[in-house]
C-alpha cells in the first residue's frame, strides 16, 4: 500500500477506515485522483472503481448514473459532470447477499490545493444486505483544498443498507457532497454522519426519496463546529409510497465562532406515512451560531409528520444536578456535553456502531 | 455533624431565610415542615451552596467545616447528599451513569473506579424495584413521578453521604412507592440499630409528611416565612399538621413564639 497513507494509519482509524482490512468485507482507498486499493472478499459483492464500472456494465450509466442526484443540481454536481475520468467507487451486494462486515471507502487528500472530485455509486439489490463506512481525511497539517462527492444509493425491494460517513477534515478544507437514496419497497436505509474534527465549510443536504411501499430513511447526525467552521447540513426526505418513514435527527454543538445550520425537511405525500425530527443544538460560545430550521410539508391528509428542535446553551440545573452528586463545574460540563453527543448510532453492525461511538468518544474527550 | 447558626439567605435580592438555628447531631434525624414558599427548598439549597441561595449572614457548619464559602461539588465530597424534589432531565446521560458518578463520590470509594456496573450497585437498584434495563435508561427522562424518587434514592443508597437532605421525597408518590421509600431511607439511616449505633444523619422535607407514617424523625421544625416558628417531638407536631393542618399549628408556634417573647420582655 501507498507509504504516505500507512503513516496516516491512525487518522484513518479515526475516520472509520482500518488499514489491516480487519473485520472488513470489502475496500476502497483514493488518494487525491489516485485509486490505490479495490477489494471485495466477500460473494456477492463488488467494489471497482467507478470509471471501470461504468465501461463494464452498460446498464449503470443507463439506470444509476446521475439518476438519483441531477447532473444539473448546482454548480458542484455540474463540475463533477464536466470531469472526463471519472473517480470515485461502485459498490454492489447482488440480490439476496446479505454482507455482514462493512465496507469502508476511504477518500484521502494528500496533495493542498486540489479539488478532489468523487462518484460514487452504491447498489444495495433486492433483499441484500450491506453496511458502507466512508472516511474522508487529509493529513493533520494541511492548507486549502476541496472535495466534492456525488454519492448515489440504491436500495431494492427489501434490502437493508447503512452508510457511515466521518469527516476528518481540517480548518481549511471546504467539502460539498452531494448524495440522494432510491429506496424501493420494504427497503431501508440508515445515514449515520460525524463530523467532529475541524473543517472550513461544509454544505450537504442528502435526500431520501422513499418511493416504495414502507420504505424506510433515517439519517443521523452530529456536528461539533468550532473555529470558523461553517456547517450547513440537513436532510430531507420524501414519502412518496404509502406506508414509507422518515426519522431525521441531528446533534450540534458549535462553540469558537463556528456558524450552524441545521436544516431537517419531511414531505409525506401518500397514505399512512410517518415521519419525525428531531434536532438539537448546544452553543458553548458568545461568537458561535446555530440555526435549526426544521420543516414539515404534507401533501395528503393521512399523513403523521412531528418535529422538535431545541438550541441553547448548557442548562444550569442539570450542570447543578452533576455538583450535587461531587463532580466539579469543568467535569459537569464535559459529562453534559459528552451525553449529548451520545446519539443512539442505529442500523450499524454491532462492532461498526462501537467504532462509530468510539470515534465520537474519543473526538469528545480531546475538546473537553 | 449540621450545625446552622443564624443563617440568612436571599434570593435575588429577596430574603428567603432569615436567622435560622439548627442542630443536627450524628445518628438524628429531624424533619423540616411547612407551607410552600416557606423557604424549606431554599435552607436545604443554601445548605449545598447553590450559588443563587446567597448567604447574607450566619454560618453553616458541617463536622466543623464551614461550608458557606466552598463549592457545591466539595460540600458532596465532604459526606453531605441529597435526593431532590424534581431533578432535571439530562439526555444522553443515563441513570447507570449517575450511579458511577455517585460511586465516585463515595468518600472512600476508590477501591472501584472502573467504569462498569458492580454487583453491589446492582442489589442496590433491584433493592429499589430497577432491572437492568432501566439503568440504561436517559436520567429521568420519562420517569413516573415513583420512578424518579426510587431512582434519587438508589444514587444515595451508592453515594452513601453521612449527611442526607431529604427534598419532598413522598410528593407525587403513591402509597406503594411512598412505603419503599420510607424502607430503604431506614435502612440507609440505620433506623432499625440502637440510637447509639447509627451514624447516618438526616433532614427531610415534607409538606405532606406522609413520609413520616414509615420514617421516624427525632425532631421536627416548622418553618415559617423564612423563621423556625417552632420545633418540638415530631409524633405531636406531625400528627397535629396532618390533622388540622399548618395553620393551627402556626398559630400556636406564634403564639407560644408572643408568650416567650412576653417572658423575656
Amino acid at each position: 500500500m501507498n507509504e504516505d497513507l500507512n503513516e496516516q494509519r491512525e487518522r484513518l482509524l479515526m475516520s472509520g477506515i482500518d488499514l489491516s482490512e480487519k473485520e472488513r468485507s470489502g475496500t476502497f482507498i483514493q488518494k487525491d485522483a489516485e485509486i490505490l486499493l479495490t477489494v471485495a472478499r466477500h460473494a456477492g459483492l463488488e467494489v471497482m472503481p467507478i470509471g471501470e464500472a461504468l465501461e463494464t456494465y452498460e446498464w449503470l450509466r443507463r439506470d444509476y448514473f446521475w439518476k438519483a442526484v441531477p447532473a444539473d443540481k448546482d454548480a458542484y454536481t455540474r463540475a463533477a459532470s464536466r470531469e472526463r475520468e471519472i473517480r470515485g467507487v461502485f459498490v454492489r451486494a447482488k440480490s439476496g447477499v446479505k454482507i455482514e462486515f462493512p465496507v469502508q471507502a476511504c477518500f484521502f487528500i494528500a496533495t493542498e490545493r486540489t479539488a478532489q472530485k468523487v462518484h460514487n455509486i452504491i447498489i444495495a439489490e433486492d433483499d441484500a444486505e450491506i453496511h458502507m463506512i466512508t472516511g474522508c481525511s487529509v493529513p493533520e497539517k494541511f492548507g486549502s483544498a476541496v472535495h466534492i462527492g456525488i454519492s448515489e444509493f440504491f436500495v431494492g425491494k427489501n434490502a437493508k443498507m447503512s452508510f457511515a460517513m466521518i469527516h476528518n477534515w481540517t480548518s481549511d478544507v471546504g467539502v460539498r457532497p452531494r448524495s440522494a437514496v432510491i429506496i424501493n419497497e420494504g427497503g431501508s436505509f440508515v445515514s449515520n454522519y460525524i463530523c467532529m474534527e475541524p473543517v472550513k465549510s461544509v454544505q450537504m443536504y442528502p435526500v431520501a426519496y422513499c418511493v416504495g411501499e414502507n420504505a424506510l430513511a433515517i439519517f443521523q447526525s452530529v456536528l461539533y463546529g468550532r473555529e470558523h467552521a461553517k456547517m450547513d447540513v440537513g436532510s430531507a426526505a420524501f414519502l412518496s409510497a404509502e406506508g414509507s418513514r422518515a426519522e431525521i435527527n441531528s446533534r450540534a454543538i458549535a462553540t469558537d465562532s463556528a456558524e450552524i445550520t441545521a436544516r431537517g425537511e419531511i414531505v409525506g405525500e401518500r397514505p399512512r406515512v410517518k415521519g419525525h425530527l428531531e434536532c438539537r443544538g448546544l452553543i458553548l460560545s458568545e461568537r458561535a451560531m446555530i440555526n435549526a430550521i426544521p420543516s414539515l410539508k404534507a401533501t395528503h391528509h393521512d399523513v403523521e409528520l412531528s418535529h422538535e428542535a431545541a438550541v441553547g446553551k448548557i442548562a444550569e440545573e442539570e450542570v447543578r444536578y452533576l455538583m450535587a452528586r461531587g463532580l466539579s463545574e469543568e467535569e459537569a460540563t464535559s459529562f453534559i456535553i459528552r451525553g449529548f453527543l451520545s446519539i443512539d448510532i442505529k442500523g450499524l453492525p454491532e462492532k461498526l456502531a462501537d467504532q462509530v461511538r468510539s470515534i465520537v468518544k474519543i473526538s469528545a474527550e480531546r475538546l473537553i | 455533624m449540621l450545625e446552622i447558626s443564624d443563617l440568612a439567605v436571599e434570593v435575588g435580592g429577596k430574603l428567603v431565610l432569615d436567622g435560622i438555628n439548627l442542630r443536627i447531631g450524628e445518628g438524628e434525624v429531624h424533619a423540616l415542615l411547612g407551607p410552600n414558599g416557606s423557604g424549606k427548598t431554599s435552607l436545604i439549597m443554601a445548605i449545598l451552596g447553590f450559588p443563587e441561595y446567597k448567604v447574607v449572614r450566619g454560618s453553616i457548619k458541617f463536622r466543623s467545616v464551614e461550608l458557606t464559602s466552598i463549592p457545591t461539588d466539595e460540600r458532596v465530597r465532604l459526606g453531605i447528599g441529597i435526593a431532590f424534589q424534581r431533578p432535571p432531565t439530562i439526555r444522553g446521560v443515563k441513570l447507570l451513569d449517575m450511579l458511577l458518578v455517585c460511586r465516585r463520590a463515595q468518600r472512600d470509594g476508590q477501591k472501584n473506579d472502573e467504569a462498569v456496573l458492580d454487583e453491589e450497585m446492582l442489589r442496590m437498584a433491584e433493592r429499589l424495584k430497577f432491572d437492568e434495563n432501566f439503568l440504561h435508561r436517559d436520567v429521568n427522562l420519562g420517569f413516573s413521578g415513583g420512578e424518579t424518587k426510587r431512582a434519587e434514592i438508589l444514587q444515595l443508597l451508592i453515594q452513601n453521604p453521612d449527611l442526607i437532605l431529604f427534598d419532598e421525597p413522598d410528593s407525587g408518590v403513591d402509597i406503594e412507592n411512598v412505603e419503599l421509600i420510607g424502607e430503604v431511607i431506614n435502612e440507609i439511616l440505620q433506623r432499625g440499630e440502637k440510637p447509639s449505633v447509627r451514624k447516618k444523619s438526616a433532614l427531610i422535607i415534607t409538606h405532606t409528611g406522609f413520609i413520616f407514617n414509615y420514617v421516624r424523625a427525632d425532631r421536627a421544625h416548622v418553618l415559617l416565612n423564612g423563621k423556625i416558628a417552632c420545633s418540638g417531638i415530631p409524633d405531636e407536631i406531625i400528627k397535629q399538621i396532618m390533622e388540622e393542618g399548618f395553620e393551627k399549628c402556626i398559630r400556636e408556634c406564634l403564639s407560644e413564639q408572643q408568650v416567650r417573647e412576653g417572658e423575656r420582655k
